[in-house]
This record gives C-alpha cells, structure tokens and sequence, in this order.
C-alpha cells in the first residue's frame, strides 16, 4: 500500500466513522434517557436514504403512508388511554396536543409530499422533508412500543427493540422493495492537496456530523430542554421530583435520534448503495463505537465510532472477505480492557 | 382444602408423563411426515431454548450469539464426518468438545460484563461467526457443506425425519430431566442466585465468575447439540441457518415461552416454530407477496405480549390449568407453597455436617488497624480501628451516615481498602474477594435484604449452606448427590427452626414480612456455619417478641462461641445485647467501651444530640 492509497482509505474510513460517530451518539442518548437499545437505529438511516432516493425520482414517498398509520395509532392509543374505564383525569389539552402532533403533522407532510414538485426541489428542502417524514418515526415508536414498558428490565426493551426492528425491516422491504439505491451525491467538487484529494462528498459529510455534534453539544448544555434530558439520563427518580416529565425526555431522545438516524441515512445515501435490509449492520457498527464509550460517554462514543470507520475501510482493503469480522472482533479487546478496568464488586442498585 | 404443593407435584408428575406418552405416539402413529418434520425442528429448537432459558431467564445474561454455538455444533460433526469420514458420534464429541472451547473463550471475555454489554457482545460475535463460517474454504465458505452421513444407532442408520425424531425427542426429554435437576442442586441454586446479584451469591462462599460460565457452556452446549442434530438430519449445513437472524429467534422463542421456566422453552420453540409456519402459509394470500409480512407480524405480535405478559406465555398456561382446581377448591391461596425441593424430600438421608473449630472463648477473632476508605474526596471510613473476640458481641453505632455499612463492607471483602488492615482469625485478609471471607467463616446480612424473592425460604437458607457442600454441576443434573442435599437442606431446616421460621420454610421469601426476610438472612449466614456473624440492622422491621427471640439466638450463639458484630439503630435492642460498643460518627471511631460507658460519654452524646450551642 502507497500513501496516496493509505490516504484514500483513511478519508473513506473517516468519512463512513462520521456516520457511525452520529449513530453512536443517537444511540448513547436514547439508551441513558430511556434504558432502551435502539436496534432500530439503523433502519432510520435506510428509511431516510432510500425515502431520500424516491423524493429525487419524484415518486411519491411511500414512508408517507407508515407515518400516517403510526400517527394513527398514537392517536387512537392516547384516546383509548383517557377514555377506557378508569381512566385518570387529564386536560383536555392532552388529546389536542396529541391530535396535533400525530393526525395534523403527518397530514401535513402527507399534503406536502403530494403537492410539492419533489424532483424539483432543491437538496435542502429534499432533506428537511426526508427528516420530516421519517424521524418522527421514532418518538411514535417510543410512545407505541416502549413508554407502556418504561419500568421492564433493559433485557426486555432490548427485545422489544429487536422486535420493532423486524416490523421495520419487514415494512421496509414492502415499501423500498428488494433494489439497492443510491441518492444523488451532493457535489462533485474535488479538491486536490498535494498528494490528498478530497472529494466534496465526504468533506460534506464530515463537515455536517461535525456541525450536528456542536449542535447537540450546545443543546445539552444551554437549553432547558437539552438540560431536562440530561437530568434524566443522570437519574429517572430524581428528575421526576424536580418536575421533569420523563416521558416527554423519552419522546425527545426518541426524535433526536430520529432525527440523527434520518440524517445519518442522507449522508451516506450518495456513497453507498443502501438495502432496505442494510441498516441493522450499519446501525450495529454506529453500537461498536457506543460500546467504546461504555454507553455513556458521547465523545468517546464518538472517538470509536471514527476508528470503527477507519478500521472498516482498512480491513476491506486488505482482507475484505473478512471486513465485518474484523470489525466486530475489535470490541473484544475494547471489552477486555473495560472489564479489567472497572473493578466494582457492589452491583447498580436495582432500578 | 387447597392445593397442597405435593398434589401440584403429582399433577407436575402426571403432565410430563402424559406428554411423554403424546410424544412416543406420534412416532409410532401414522402422523403426516410434515407433523413428523415440524416437531423435529421444534424438538432442536427447544434444546437451544432450553438453554438459553437457563443463560438468560434464570442465570440474568442475555446471548443474542446461540445461534453460532449451533453452527459449531454443527459444523464440526460435518466437517469430522465429510472431510475426515469420522462416525458421527466422533462429530458429536467433537462437537461439544469445540463448543466447551468457543463458549470459554468467549465467556472469559464476556461474562465478567454487566448489564447491556453483554447481549451486545453476543450480537457481534454471533456475526463474527457467521462471516468466518461464510469464508471458511473448509467450512464450504457460503455454499456449506454437503454429503454428511446419517447418524447411526447400533447398526441402524437414522436417515428419515422419523427415524431421528425419537433421537431428537429423546435428547431433549434428557436434557430437559437434566436440567430440572441441576437447578434444584448446589451448583443449580448458585445458578440461580446470580440475578440476585454477584454480591450476595459471593457472600455465600458462591464463585460468582465461574458460575456464570457454567451457566454459558451449559446453554453452549446444549445449543451444540443441536446443531449436530440439525446437521445429521439435513445431511447438508450452510452459514445461513446460523445467522444472527437465527440467534435472536431463539431469544424470541425463550423469552415468548418464558425464559425463567424450563418448561417456556419447550412452549415457546413450539409456539414460535407454530407461528412461523403458519404466517409463512397466511400472509401471502393475505397480503401479496411483495413484502416480509411474516417479520412484521411476529414483530408485532412481540410486542404485544412483552407489553401484556413479560413473563411469558407458561405462567399463563399453568395459572390456566390451576384456576378451575382453585375455584373448586375455594379461594386462591393467600400463602402459597412452593413444592419441596428434592434434598427435602429425601432428607432421612441427611448426615449430620461437620462443623467448623471454634476459636477459643477470648482468643482473637478480627481486627481491623486504621482501616480508611475514601470515595474520590470523601473520606467515609477515616482510620478507624477495633477488634472482637470469640464469643463477643459487639455493637457497631453511630448517626446515619457515620460509614457503619462501609465499615461491613470492608470487613466483609465487598469494598477495597484504601489504606489499613484487617486480621481475620490470625490471618491478614484485607484484599480478599469476600466468597474467600466466607469460606474462612465469616458470614454477613445485609442492610438492605438480599434474598432470591421467588425461590423458597429454605432455598435461600441453603444456598448459605453452599461451601458446605461439594458437588457439582453433573451430580446434580444426574442426581448423584442424594446425601449431600439432604444433609444441606437438614442444616437450612435446623436454621430456619432456629430463627423462628421453621414453619415457613416453603413459602417463597418474597412473600415474607420484612422482619421475617431479615431473621431468613440471618438464616442463611448461619447455614455457613460461621465464627464471626456481620449483622446489619436485624431488628429493623421486627416486632418486640421476635426482637427478643433474636436476642435469645444471638446469645445462643456467643455461648457457642461465634462472634457477632452488628449494626443497630435499636438502643434498646442494642443496649441490652452486646459486650462492647464501637461508636462512629463521620466516618470516625469517636468512642468504644462497655454500653454504660458509652451511654454517657459526652462525646457520644453530642454526636447523637447534638453539642449545646
């Protein structure tokens, strides 16, 4: 190997490590608010790339249809919850708000994805629409599936994420078909450094992970809300008694790793050829590098998720038969070194 | 009358019979050969769910990665049988042989992890393994390996799916046999105290570390076994049956049955192989072709139940069964027992278990110099020195949050010093895992009860009994350990008896009052036949006369010659007790000496009320 390949492969490697850097933040958020793996993860980079792909043939999406059908079920879940016997009392307020954001929200992104001229559209009105129909997705899987189990074990969220993810990857394959696609690249600028050269594609990316993570940094620690979820990653009793709704931190972790999932999908859409079945593989190299940092530290989850990417760039060079071996036999030393590390023999409290 | 626990029994005893007979009657009948076929699976299924059902629902760890194990078991039988013409028990042997081996690998790595982090480790290895089975050029790479030879039974070669059905069938019924009986042995109870977790099973002499791997080769195995079988009746293996797809199935299936029952898994492989193939016939016609409605389904239906019956389908099947015997029979049980443990059962056979040497009334039993422990900038236990002698009582006190629990702690090997000693029967022991406390007779309860709520009280008792018993894992899925559990569960009773609860020996632990779940600890620190007695507040919780009963028990045993150091908020209680107070307050011995001293030491009492402004 030359150095103009080596450096070939290391910006493939740390572009693709930028993606999974934002996967393993989502994920690292949603499982300290919510105690819950976020299988499904990857299935909303799939569901934003290829939703992506059908937005720029200028069909109409068909993730459309789920969200409305979701909403649906939110909707009717949060009715039958204030109207079934028994009910406790709550304002009236709650079905409103409830009718606003799952039967108005996807109504509206259903009018949208009919009326606007989609091929048309320039890229960042096609992303944001991207993120519109797919990561509300998340918090309405959350409020489905896991906020009825929020005091299960983490072994039975883990399965139920499981679960979600084969109802997912089954709708997915209705709606996307077996066909891999590929979205339009974003730019086709080169840029040439000596012996580098820089593709606009991956500097977009790296550039827009790097943007994101700045954001999410700059949400945790200025606003109320970025606080809130904070406080209840820290300690779910405790953020109860000073008033915080853990559920609305679910529903928020849920969106933003919605939305990261989404976004995540749009990144990579133009450099490689997505599979409605390809998210699980690339969701569980985003958990490698959350696995890296233990679950709760984002930086390092981040850190490991880039050396996952270029790990996995290497590797396919020099034995790519073995390309996902390799990178999924990097945890075991990582998971050696922590479990040398940490020598606590009083267990967590039970939750 | 209401059920009694040995007429469940009975009827336990009649419905594994019953299907027993069921099972043998379809060999034998003209039976479709789809039935004949989707059994077998079923049948292969159950074993991997079997032992997952005792990885994940009894033993607490989750394995996304059995399937794998299947694929070694699998692949090794074919590669012995095809490349090397071995016979296909040779290919079992080695089988199990390389399973033992991948699962100790792996275990070593991974069993050491809590929580989260190892079902994500299964899932990656699960696909390490099926990429290396995909590459392989000995293993077929994706194309698999054809050819493999029937099994064959003393001349007779299995070669239809009915042939190996009884084989099939047979394997499971002994596995299933085995596996009820090790979970109600030694080895089994130290299985099941793992969920409660490591530091009350380490507190009973149990080696948390090596019990969890047994756990995992266990279900390793047993996963192995079904891969040889799956192997020798498909005559062909490829990576795909072996994917992580597969793997989490089997979770499903443990999970769907209910995973803390050894009879869900047998269910749940059934239900979900049941499922599968039903959906696989419906949705098509229902939906079209065009997607995976089958995924989608199950999913759905998935999480249904988790939200309906964590648990399971079997307790449901078996509340089922019960409800029109309970109704006939009056009301539900207000105290329900559960059926005696088989050491119980057979306890005319019970010897008397030797007991440890006392220590001479007087000589030195702990001490512990200038023990310190800080937490970051916290100093929780500043320095602070005391000792106890044989056949002493002495009282640990002090405000909350003085470190009194800490103190426990590091006596008891749970916490780490970070400067200082402790002596332990002439021997320096700070360092020391506290399983290794325990087997030099130290015994300890808890501020904070820690029992196995669903498992009986005299189970709890006896797994206090641990290091005095010394089978293992294959005596007890053989039962070959007859005497020893019954001399175990004869020490447990003789415990429970002494503590009050002789009567309650059968009901689960989680159903005692508070009170009576501290004297159930007590219990079982002294089925191990303990020198020195760590207890932390056992009279909380306790009404007068059974205080005075404790007391009764305590004196009892200093008499014996045990040491006791407890923990007590009770003055009274305390007062009346002990030989010698240790007093701390921040973390620091402030004051030590007779009670009437104590009481009236100044400093005491300032730490206690407060100094006058």
């Amino acid at each position: 190997m030359d150095t103009s390949i080596a450096l070939i492969l290391a910006q493939d490697g740390i572009t693709t490590g930028a993606v999974y850097a934002l996967l393993a933040v989502g994920l690292v958020l949603v499982f300290a608010v919510t105690r819950v793996i976020f299988i499904p993860q990857g299935e909303m980079v799939t569901y934003g790339a290829l939703t992506m792909v059908m937005l720029q043939a200028g069909a109409f999406p068909t993730t459309v249809w789920m969200l409305l059908a979701m909403g649906l079920a939110v909707f009717i879940k949060d009715v039958w919850s204030r109207l079934r016997p028994g009910a406790a009392p709550a304002g009236s307020h709650v079905l409103r708000n409830s009718a606003l954001l799952n039967l108005l929200l996807p109504v509206v992104v259903y009018l949208l994805a009919r009326l606007l001229p989609l091929q048309a559209l320039d890229l960042p009105a096609q992303a944001a629409l991207t993120l519109a129909i797919v990561a509300p997705l998340a918090p309405m899987w959350y409020r489905l599936a896991f906020e009825p189990l929020a005091h299960a074990s983490v072994l039975v969220l883990l399965i139920v994420a499981v679960a979600v993810h084969f109802v997912m990857l089954g709708l997915g394959l209705a709606m996307f078909g077996a066909e891999g696609a590929r979205s339009n690249p974003f730019s086709d600028l080169r840029f040439h450094l000596g012996p580098l050269s820089l593709s606009g594609q991956g500097l977009a990316v790296i550039v827009a992970s790097v943007l994101i993570m700045a954001a999410l940094s700059l949400f945790f620690n200025a606003t109320v809300a970025g606080k809130a979820l904070r406080a209840t990653a820290v300690n779910r009793l405790g953020a109860r008694l000073v008033g915080i709704e853990v559920a609305h931190s679910g529903q928020l972790a849920f969106l933003l790793a919605g939305l990261i999932g989404a976004f995540s999908g749009i990144l990579i859409g133009p450099a490689t050829t997505l599979y409605y079945d390809s998210g699980f593989v690339i969701g569980l190299k985003g958990f490698v590098g959350a696995i890296i940092g233990g679950m709760v530290s984002y930086p390092i989850a981040a850190g490991g998720a880039l050396f996952v990417g270029l790990m996995e760039a290497y590797a396919s060079f020099w034995a790519s038969a073995y390309k996902e071996v390799l990178v999924f036999a990097l945890i075991v030393p990582v998971l050696v070194w922590r479990s040398f590390s940490s020598h606590t023999l009083l267990d967590e409290e039970e939750e | 009358m209401m059920a009694g626990p040995a007429s469940t029994r009975r009827a336990g005893q009649a419905g594994i019979v019953l299907w027993l007979v069921l099972m043998a009657a379809m060999a034998a009948l003209p039976v479709p050969e789809f039935w004949i076929t989707l059994a077998n699976y079923i049948g292969m299924y159950s074993l991997v769910a079997l032992g997952l059902v005792l990885l994940t629902g009894i033993a607490g760890m989750t394995s996304f990665g059995q399937a794998a194990f299947v694929g070694i078991g699998a692949y090794a039988s074919a590669v012995l049988t095809t490349t090397y013409g071995a016979s296909p028990w040779i290919g079992l042997v080695a089988g199990v042989a390389i399973t033992v081996l991948a699962a100790v690998a792996l275990g070593a790595i991974t069993m050491r992890l809590s929580g989260h982090y190892l079902p994500l480790c299964t899932l990656a290895w699960g696909l390490s393994l099926f990429y290396l089975f995909g590459n392989l050029t000995l293993l077929g790479q994706f194309d698999g390996i054809t050819g493999i030879p029937p099994i064959n039974v003393f001349g007779f070669e299995l070669r239809s799916g009915r042939h190996i059905y009884l084989l099939i069938w047979l394997m499971v019924a002994l596995a299933v046999m085995a596996t009820l009986n090790l979970l109600d042995s030694r080895s089994g109870r130290a299985i099941r105290a793992l969920k409660g977790g490591v530091v009350m099973a380490e507190s009973c002499g149990v080696n948390t570390a090596r019990t969890k791997m047994l756990a995992f080769v266990l279900a390793a195995v047993l996963a192995g076994l079904s891969g040889w079988l799956y192997a020798h009746l498909q005559r062909a293996v490829n990576p795909t049956p072996f994917d992580l797809g597969a793997g989490i199935g089997y979770l499903f299936m443990a999970v769907v049955g209910g995973a803390g029952y050894v009879w869900g898994a047998l269910v749940g492989a059934a239900l979900m192989t049941l499922l599968g193939d039903w959906l696989q016939s419906v949705l098509p016609t229902l939906l079209g072709q065009s997607g995976n409605f089958e995924v989608v389904v199950t999913g759905l239906l998935m999480i249904l139940l988790l939200q309906r019956a964590p648990a399971g389908i079997w307790p449901l099947l078996v509340r089922a069964v019960q409800w029109p015997f309970q109704r006939r029979t009056g009301s539900a049980p207000v105290a329900a027992e559960l059926p005696p443990p088989a050491g119980l059962r057979a306890i005319r056979h019970a010897r008397i278990l030797p007991q440890r040497a006392k220590p001479a009334h007087g000589s030195p039993v702990l001490e512990v110099r200038l023990a310190r422990k800080t937490f970051g900038g916290l100093v929780a236990v500043n320095d602070v020195s005391f000792s106890l002698a044989a056949g002493e009582i002495v009282g640990l006190i002090g405000p909350n949050g003085a470190g009194k629990s800490t103190m426990f702690n590091l006596v008891s090997g749970v916490l780490p010093l970070s400067a200082g000693e402790v002596h332990f029967m002439g021997e320096r022991v700070d360092g020391r895992p506290s399983r290794w406390m325990a087997r030099a007779g130290m015994a300890r309860t808890f501020q904070h009860v820690r029992l196995m709520p669903a498992m009986s009280a005299i189970e709890n008792v006896a797994i206090g009994a641990h290091l005095r018993g010394g089978k293992g894992a294959l005596a007890g899925a053989l039962r070959l350990n007859r005497t020893e559990e019954a001399s175990l569960f004869a020490q447990a009773r003789t415990q429970l008896e002494r503590v009050g609860l002789g009567g309650d020996g059968l009901r689960e632990a989680g159903s005692l009052a508070l009170g009576q779940q501290r004297l159930l600890e007590i219990a079982r620190a002294l089925a191990c036949d303990p020198v020195l007695l760590l207890l932390d507040e056992p009279a909380a919780g306790l009404r007068h006369q059974e205080k005075q009963a404790l007391a009764a028990v305590l004196r009892q045993l200093r008499s014996e010659g045990v040491s006791v150091l407890l923990v007590e908020h009770d003055m009274d209680f305390v007062m009346g007790l002990v030989d010698r107070l240790v007093v701390m307050d921040f973390g620091s011995r402030i004051a030590e000496g007779v009670p009437e001293a104590v009481r009236s030491d100044p400093v005491v009492i300032e730490a206690y009320l407060g100094g006058v402004e």
